[in-house]
């Protein structure tokens, strides 16, 4: 290792391979969170209304539902196997109160999500209609639980409240479990993760829908490729909006709670009042130094502080009051990651917004889009808000460090002490092996099943009565 | 009763269930290749226990989360300490729980056949490591005196650990085996049935002989008669599976592998994980616990929901409770 120049660590490892892990897992959750209410919407619409377009949506979204649920659910064990392994100190420090949150999910949201998932996916012939559509609906309600209790969790990391640290003992300890629950950074946290969430869900309902829009004109289901593009559309649009309002509220309360994180955000050096929000800068990838910015003026001071002319401290004069507070130390995040991450979410998730009001304008008053260019802009929108997921979480996250627990514990002091180099990197290595392959393989099976279009529900030819129900077909098998 | 000691007996029941519940899916996922012999038969397999995996493997989740939460120190000395194991475990349970989603969705003979494989390699690991791991948990490992760890991979392969391997093996296979014949129909249910009485008389001796080993490093009055109740238990399965009874053969082996799991825990308690290198590194259910206060809200958070999710799980057991063979198998 030394050869190369630098010395890589056991804590270097288990970093990496919590950010890969994490990020990989949250591919899958937004499309599980968002997908997951919005087949339930599709199938309340059958059932309210019985055509069959709604039926044929439900069971076609359904099944992109599923293979990317499979991802999801495997993917999150790792998650709460990964604190104890590679992460002992910290879960030891933590785990009086991070550890209720996560057995709470467990019990009141896994549970529910994974029972009536089963139900709903074999459940077709089996349960009543009512019933079988509240499956689908029990376990959306599920899925969006489990957010909220992770969110509280990762909020506890972000802002701890609710506890104090037993001087005998070195470990924080809940004193107050409704004060974690209502962590002002978990109450804003949720909205702003769910809308995320629906942001990617509405996407991908345009982008497959608008594909048979244009490509299988005057086939006999346009009727139902259009009625899902304009549906997600809408989804995407609200979400975006959602997504804003909340983000503008996370933005303030994270500047009271953590002001370095948003001078990371940034790249603000100097405490100023007004400050000006970059778009974008050229110069120094940390921002330090610039040749060229696109700068809007008092910005920042109304993200930070909702005041134009707000006061919003710098990188700098933070750096010194923790040094002088925590002891000496770099209490700085790497800038060049939070700066950019910041812009690639927002500039991200609004580039779909953009992109479905263009779907919508292509829609209008019964019009068809043929334009390979919208074909094409629709293809890459999933990609555009599950990368700006991906870069709000990569902000969130780094923007902390180089805390793991904000201002009680260092990330250096988490890691696991008994766990060798060679030890977390086999697991690194094998986790990276198995995420990439798999991967691909749901990639190409998303695509192969959105090219195979809406399925045919028309029903089987009458079933002769006297077949014995153990002689039918299963409604659904794998 | 103290918190403490109801949050050991919460996590024994809920390390009990998983086994009891992913048992039979283990045993299902392994037994593929002997009792399906075609692509249809293995589908017949598969869907025995396709609306159920995932609501089974919350169990898992569920009492690593309770172990976290209750007992940090346990979630955090046991976790980095069994590091490659449960890596293992981990990997495993990753591409079997893919594989069930998505061996049926390409029609090519090699694509189901890599898939397969990926369901009785995952199946085969966690069914031997997880007896390694609770026969080492049991037996203790070498702690140091703040909890950590000391010891390597070797460590944890001992001749006792590994006939625990072979006993939830073993176990594993035989109520997979009784839960086919109990959930299937025509030939496949003939063949798990022979199968069971098989594997099952094997699996008694391991098992007996395991958990004898076990009363010898560890022991109270309770884990005695738990491990005598696991015996005979399995006994009594089999012997009803040697008459076709599946229902019965089926409560035997289920309660066979409950009193086993049982009895590690009547004998590990009050100690969560013993040190073999300094006894004051052994924890305990009371120096590995978190606070009473969370405790007190864990349990009420428990009371409240774990009859709820055992109604709701038992309700699609029994919306699911049809035998299926292959005549119900779609075509597509």
């Amino acid at each position: 290792m030394h050869s190369w120049g630098f010395q890589v660590d056991a804590l270097d490892v288990a970093r990496w391979q919590f950010g890969v892990t994490t990020v990989y897992h949250f591919l899958f959750v937004p499309l599980t969170i968002g997908l997951s209410v919005l087949v339930a919407i599709l199938q309340t619409l059958w059932h309210r209304t019985g055509k069959e377009r709604y039926l044929k949506l439900t069971k076609f979204y359904g099944k992109l539902f599923l293979i990317n649920f499979a991802m999801g659910v495997v993917t999150g064990i790792v998650q709460e196997f990964q604190f104890g392994m590679n992460w002992s100190d910290y879960s030891r420090f933590v785990g009086d109160i991070f550890g209720a949150p996560l057995a709470i999910e467990a019990l009141v949201a896994f549970f529910l999500e994974s029972t009536f998932i089963g139900l709903w996916i074999f459940g077709w012939d089996r349960l009543p209609k009512r019933l079988h559509l509240a499956a689908i609906w029990a376990a959306a309600i599920g899925t969006n639980l489990s957010a909220y209790f992770i969110l509280a969790a990762n909020s506890f990391m972000q802002n701890p409240v609710g506890y104090r640290v037993n001087p005998d003992t070195g470990r924080a300890e809940l004193t107050d479990f409704v004060a974690v629950l209502t962590n002002k950074v978990a109450l804003i946290t949720f909205p702003h993760t769910l809308a995320g969430a629906f942001l990617v869900a509405g996407s991908l309902i345009v982008a497959v829908g608008l594909w048979h829009v244009i490509r299988n004109r005057g086939s006999a289901d346009t009727d139902a490729y259009r009625f899902a593009t304009k549906f997600g559309s809408w989804v995407v649009l609200v979400s975006a909006a959602l997504v804003l309002f909340t983000g503008d509220i996370q933005g303030k309360i994270m500047t009271q709670v953590q002001p370095m994180k948003m001078a990371a955000a940034e790249g603000l050096y100097t405490t100023e009042s007004p400050a000006s929000f970059s778009v974008l800068t050229v110069g120094s990838l940390d921002g330090s130094r610039e040749i060229f910015a696109l700068k809007i003026p008092h910005l920042l001071s109304y993200l930070g502080t909702g005041d134009p002319n707000g006061t919003v401290h710098g990188i700098n004069d933070l750096q010194a009051q923790y040094a002088s507070q925590y002891g000496a130390g770099s209490y700085t995040p790497i800038i060049p990651v939070t700066y950019w991450s910041f812009r690639f979410m927002i500039g991200l998730g609004m580039a779909a917004a953009a992109i479905a009001l263009l779907v919508l304008w292509t829609h209008r008053k019964g019009r068809t889009p043929t334009s390979r260019w919208l074909l094409r802009a629709g293809l890459v929108m999933p990609a555009l808000p599950l990368l700006a997921n991906s870069f709000g979480w990569i902000f969130t996250e780094m923007g902390r460090q180089p805390w793991i627990v904000f201002g009680e514990m260092l990330t250096r002091n988490g890691v696991s002490r008994s766990v060798s180099l060679t030890e977390v990197l086999t697991s690194f290595t094998a986790f990276t092996l198995i995420y990439a392959t798999l991967a691909v393989i749901e990639f190409k099976l998303l695509v192969r099943y959105a090219k195979a279009g809406v399925p045919d529900v028309s029903p089987q030819p009458a079933a002769d009565d006297d077949t014995d129900d153990a002689e039918r077909p299963l409604a659904f098998a794998y | 009763m103290e918190l403490t000691t109801v949050w050991f007996l919460l996590v024994a029941v809920l390390f009990t269930g998983y086994f009891v519940l992913e048992g039979f899916d283990f045993g299902v996922g392994m037994l593929l290749p002997v009792l399906g012999r075609d692509d249809r038969e293995r589908r017949v397999l598969i869907n025995t226990i396709g609306p159920v995996w995932d609501g089974n493997e919350v169990w898992l989740i569920t009492a690593g989360g309770a172990m976290f939460a209750a007992f940090p120190e346990w979630y955090a000395t046991l976790f980095s300490g069994f590091y490659l194991p449960l890596l293992l475990i981990l990997l495993a349970l990753i591409a079997r729980g893919v594989a069930f989603e998505y061996r049926h969705k390409r029609p090519e003979a090699s694509w189901k056949r890599r898939w397969d494989t990926a369901i009785v390699v995952g199946s085969l690991l966690p069914a031997i490591l997880w007896g390694v791991a609770f026969a080492n948990i049991l037996r203790g490992v070498p702690l140091t005196a703040d909890h950590e760890y000391a010891g390597g991979l070797l460590d944890l392969l001992h001749p006792y650990a590994l006939l625990g391997g072979v006993t939830t093996l073993g176990l594993f296979l035989t109520h997979g085996a009784v839960f086919l014949a109990l959930k299937t129909t025509g030939d496949i249910r003939e063949r798990a049935g022979a199968l069971a009485v098989k594997v099952g008389a094997g699996t008694v001796v391991v098992a007996v002989a395991f958990l004898a080993w076990t009363l010898t490093i560890r022991s109270s009055a309770a884990a005695v008669v738990l491990a005598v109740g696991a015996a005979l238990a399995l006994l009594g399965g089999l012997a009803a599976a040697r008459v076709r009874r599946e229902g019965w053969a089926f409560t035997g082996t289920a309660v066979a592998i409950a009193l086993a799991v049982a009895t590690l825990f009547a004998a590990l308690f009050p100690n969560v994980l013993p040190s073999t290198l300094d006894a004051a590194g052994t924890l305990t259910a009371t120096n590995a616990a978190s606070t009473p206060y969370t405790l007190k809200i864990m349990t009420w958070v428990a009371v409240v929901f774990t009859p709820i999710v055992l109604a709701y799980q038992g309700w699609t057991y029994w919306v699911f409770r049809r035998r299926i063979g292959v005549q119900n198998i779609p075509q597509h």
